[in-house]
């Protein structure tokens, strides 16, 4: 016989389904929409030609590299705070890279076709090494959760934990490479970006956590124990600070070079029509998603649950914020072919790119979110991956 | 095994040699259109490929490109079904770049098309192969094998690559294009394939009068283009990258 709280749960649990389904629904209308009239139905055109849906997939991608930090400082670095946290963290990486790859591949303009960018590799191309990364990725965390659940290979955790943090770094610095290694465009073009996605990606994938932690604590009327709340809480304000230290480092090295000056005055001060990009760079990413959850996080008269939420979610927005500048605003910035003169074409040379996202963009980038939430909802739902702090204790 | 049925008439040798002989002809009427088509099947499956002995490339005189002259791009568009359209969406394999040197205010309009790299970036990026370069260094984009995922054009550092954004009318069978690839000047590789020796771009320059663009094979030293690359001053566009462009510049660059 049921409790009223398990009728209560299952209740709940069906209509989050539902509405996670029917949002995943409604993200792949809008893909079908899309493919159907071709993307001139979105804001993409020849010079911008990856839009909100990379947006969108990028974030989970990175973010799902991040989000298995935590196995990896409880399976890698002994913390025993964040072992029972491990599986959770497997769980939230495989969701969300299945939701950022569902957006990548279902923006293609042949998405029909992605059979044969599973059969046909170009070695140089990054974008064909994170093929492998992606579904790697994948392979070795599915593993590492079966350590963690099956008793018998639970000593094996740590190995395939070891190995998934090897990937995991691999992974993001494929995909900063995606931009990194663009040489034409000088301010996408540096190492510089590798590293800075596998920080990004820390406080993005922990904030990602948190809130999906917080959501399972809530769901199974428990409260996360303050000095787990507070350690996590302040490991994201590090990552917070170590983001906006990269994110400086990679502006302070393109103001260096006066070529790049033109591009970083677009992004930081709005020249040459780049209003939307400093705004969305400094009050989105600087402000609201990198000095705001700092306070939350570090000022020694807030903390608390709520405010480590709040944090999280700004962190997320400051994400989406930064991406968009990055992504856009690295291709609405126009591409200089002949330097020292002045330039103008029917093709958009010399002119900075408009770009103005459309509704079945952001349903398909709003699908692959509710992929993710709706196979991490599932997951959760039938296995166990309540953190357990007492449990690890007993283990060896 | 049926018995015979004495009720049927009985079949004469000569009539089953008719019969025989009739069954060959109507299977040989039958067959011979198969293998007719296997025969032209085989006939036209490329003999040797592109010749690696040849680069293809072309020299544009931007002295000789005025202002608002658009006839290699009204070519191009004609010989390859685009159609023309201007918007940001629309496909341009060639456009015409108003240039104003900000120094001296000193104006050219040459045209940029597909470079036609030796070290091609887009070829590097694509994930499935389908940008490809030739033997005879024409780049291009597998109709086939393009997934439409757009790095290319993000890795192009000429804007050389459109990518179709929605349906496409009025092909040219020796040009197909399609909604959701990528796509950008072949060199007029069909013609070059038909043993035509120029672009549609180069002879409509050249009938027009203005001779801007001389196309040939660069690995050629007696061709007209070669020669006139070593004797002019000429540049490579974004010469900084080292990609080895098929294309030369004389003029601004």
């Amino acid at each position: 016989m049921l409790s009223a709280t398990s009728r209560a749960q299952t209740r709940s649990f069906w209509a989050l389904l539902g509405l996670g389904g029917l949002l995943l629904a409604i993200g792949l209308a809008a893909a079908h929409y899309m493919e159907l009239h071709g993307h001139a139905v979105t804001g993409m055109n020849n010079q911008v030609v990856w839009g909100l849906p990379h947006v969108f997939a990028i974030f989970m991608i990175v973010a799902a590299s991040g989000v298995l930090n935590v196995a990896s400082i409880g399976s890698v670095f002994g913390q025993a705070a964040y072992k029972p946290r491990a599986a959770l963290s497997g769980l939230l990486c495989l969701a969300l890279l299945a939701g950022g790859l569902l957006v990548l591949m279902l923006d293609l303009g042949r998405p029909e076709r992605v059979i044969i960018a599973a059969t046909h590799y170009n070695f140089t191309s990054v974008f064909a090494l994170n093929v492998f990364l992606y579904s790697g990725m994948a392979g070795i965390v599915i593993v590492y959760l079966w350590t963690l659940f099956e008793p018998a290979r639970y000593a094996w955790s740590t190995p395939v934990g070891v190995m998934a943090m090897l990937w995991r770094f691999a992974l993001t610095t494929g995909t900063g490479s995606i931009f990194g290694f663009l040489i034409a465009r000088p301010h996408f073009q540096s190492a510089l970006l590798a590293p800075l996605f596998i920080v990004l990606s820390l406080g993005w994938g922990l904030a990602l956590f948190l809130i999906a932690q917080a959501a399972l604590y809530a769901w199974h009327g428990q409260t996360l124990a303050p000095e787990i709340e507070r350690r996590m809480a302040r490991l994201l304000g590090i990552f917070v600070l170590a983001s906006l230290y990269m994110v400086a480092m990679q502006h302070l090295n393109g103001l260096y070079f006066t070529r790049q000056q033109p591009f970083e005055a677009f992004i930081l001060l709005g020249a040459q029509g780049g209003a939307v990009y400093a705004l969305l760079f400094w009050a989105g990413f600087v402000l609201a998603g990198s000095l705001a959850p700092l306070l939350l996080l570090l000022h020694p008269k807030l903390g608390g649950a709520r405010c480590t939420l709040a944090a999280s979610a700004l962190v997320i927005a400051g994400a989406f914020a930064w991406l968009f500048v990055f992504i856009i605003g690295g291709q609405a910035f126009p591409m200089e072919i002949f330097p020292g003169y002045l330039e103008s074409s029917s093709f958009g040379d010399g002119a900075v790119a408009t770009y103005a996202p459309s509704l079945p963009e952001f349903l398909l980038g709003l699908g692959g979110v509710a992929a993710a939430f709706v196979l991490t909802l599932s997951g959760a739902r039938v296995f166990d991956f309540m953190p357990n702090d007492a449990r690890v204790k007993t283990r060896p | 095994m049926s018995e015979p049925n004495p009720s049927e008439p009985k079949v004469s040798p000569g009539r089953r040699g008719f019969l025989g002989i009739a069954a060959v002809g109507l299977g040989g009427a039958a067959l011979a259109p198969g293998i007719r088509l296997i025969d032209i099947a085989n006939a036209a499956q490329p003999s040797s490929g592109a010749n690696p002995a040849v680069r293809w490339g072309m020299l544009i005189d931007t002295n000789k490109c005025a202002s608002g002259c658009t006839d290699c791009v009204t070519a191009c568009n004609t010989e390859n079904g685009l159609s023309g359209g201007t918007l940001p969406t629309d496909s341009q394999w060639i456009r015409k770049i108003e240039l104003k040197e900000i120094k001296t205010g000193r104006t050219a309009s040459p045209p940029v098309m597909c470079q036609h790299c030796a070290d091609p970036p887009c070829v590097d990026v694509c994930p499935t192969g389908a940008s490809f370069k030739r033997a005879d260094g024409i780049v291009l984009v597998d109709r086939h094998s393009c997934i439409g995922c757009r790095y290319c054009v993000l890795a192009c550092p000429y804007k050389a690559r459109s990518f179709v954004h929605e349906e496409v009318s009025d092909q040219k069978p020796d040009a197909p294009r399609g909604k959701g690839c990528v796509e950008g000047c072949t060199l007029c590789v069909h013609r070059l394939d038909q043993g035509n020796p120029t672009t549609a771009c180069a002879q409509a320059c050249s009938e027009a009068g203005h001779g801007a663009i001389v196309f040939g094979n660069l690995n050629d030293a007696q061709s007209e283009v070669s020669r006139l690359i070593r004797t002019l001053p000429t540049v490579q566009l974004r010469a900084d990258l080292k990609l080895d462009p098929g294309v030369r510049y004389r003029g601004p660059g």
